[in-house]
């Protein structure tokens, strides 16, 4: 990413969270808005962002907390929403290698959707040094938790986030980290296999697992092409 | 067990199910040999997971499948990819996007 321009070392490091905080302090000002209208006190909503910080996940147990407290079913969604980390944490995982536990226990509680995007740009191309990644993470979970005070806050007043064009911050930071990755053909089909299956599992009414699901598919997709390819070569 | 306790028993709940399957991949598989296919396979996880993301993203709305003309998102993305693809820039492609976004509803009232 290049549009950064600072002159301090230390705010250049964390250029790369720059484009998730733009995303996240949105987005978590929505779930704030929609968690204080679903009835959660200003304390549980901000300590959700704090103890949880998934976003999807947030804003789906919202509705679930507005229907009645079920601590099983919700903790129960939380878990199949967010078993995806599973793929992403395993696949930065040779990345680590160097790494002290407790870098690697710091940075996986803060790894989420965009800064796997971000962090699987930039170990690829050998910035892996655990203090900088550790920083950008905690620099993401400020702005999502900012991002919900202010909603907790503003909770009362707002009933609709759609008028702001919040709700598309998800979506446009999925297609960035997306485009961003894609480097040749063969990512080419296995995205274009991810998103259908995704979609074609959900219309199926696999409507938790579809992510997942469609996930390992496609990547075996993938590693099948690639190692049937190079195996014609040889 | 008053509401407050069950609030946030369920909350600390939603974080440990939430950590654990982001750290133990990390913890267990850094620093070991695996087998060629595997570490192929691991390295099309995240165009395969991002894909799988976005796609219902764009597509779903209010729990029903959104395929149609004034779908906003769809529309909105065409701009936000061509962005992210010539300027490689994610935070120009966030902007856009929501700029896009924005100015629709604002004039056609999507």
């Amino acid at each position: 990413m290049q549009e950064e321009n600072t002159n301090s070392p230390r705010l250049q490091a964390l250029a790369p969270a720059l484009p998730v905080v733009l995303g996240y302090l949105p987005i978590g000002f929505a779930y704030g808005v929609l968690a204080i209208n679903a009835g959660l006190t200003p304390f549980e909503t901000i300590a959700m962002s704090i103890v949880v910080y998934a976003g999807s996940a947030q804003l789906m147990v919202v509705s679930l907390f507005a229907a009645g407290l079920n601590p099983f079913s919700i903790i129960a969604t939380t878990f199949v929403v967010n078993l995806r980390h599973l793929l992403m944490s395993a696949s930065l995982a040779p990345y680590m290698e160097r790494w002290k536990k407790s870098q690697v226990a710091a940075f996986c509680y803060e790894l989420t959707d965009e800064s796997f995007g971000v962090h699987s740009l930039r170990f690829a191309r050998g910035e892996n040094a655990a203090p900088q990644s550790i920083s950008i993470n905690l620099t993401c979970q400020m702005a999502w938790v900012v991002g919900t005070i202010l909603g907790a806050l503003a909770g009362g007043l707002i009933q609709d986030v759609k008028p702001f064009a919040l709700d598309y911050a998800l979506p446009a930071m999925f297609i960035a980290l997306l485009v961003l990755q894609i480097k040749n053909k063969l990512h080419l089909l296995v995205a274009a296999a991810g998103g259908l299956l995704s979609i074609g599992l959900w219309l199926g009414h696999v409507t938790q697992w579809n992510v997942i699901l469609a996930t390992v598919l496609a990547a075996t997709l993938g590693a099948g092409v690639e190692t049937w390819t190079n195996k014609q070569r040889s | 067990m008053d509401q407050q306790t069950t609030v946030l028993i369920t909350l600390l709940g939603m974080g440990l199910v939430t950590y654990l399957p982001r750290l133990l991949p990390a913890w267990f598989l850094r620093g070991r040999e695996l087998p060629p296919f595997l570490v192929a396979w691991l390295r099309y996880v995240p165009v395969a997971v991002l894909a799988a993301l976005l796609l219902p993203s764009l597509l779903v709305q209010n729990g029903q499948l959104a395929l149609h003309w004034n779908n906003l998102y769809l529309w909105a993305a065409v701009p936000a990819v061509f962005v992210a693809w010539k300027k490689k820039s994610m935070f120009l492609t966030v902007l856009v996007g929501m700029a896009v976004v924005a100015l629709a509803r604002l004039v056609f009232g999507l």
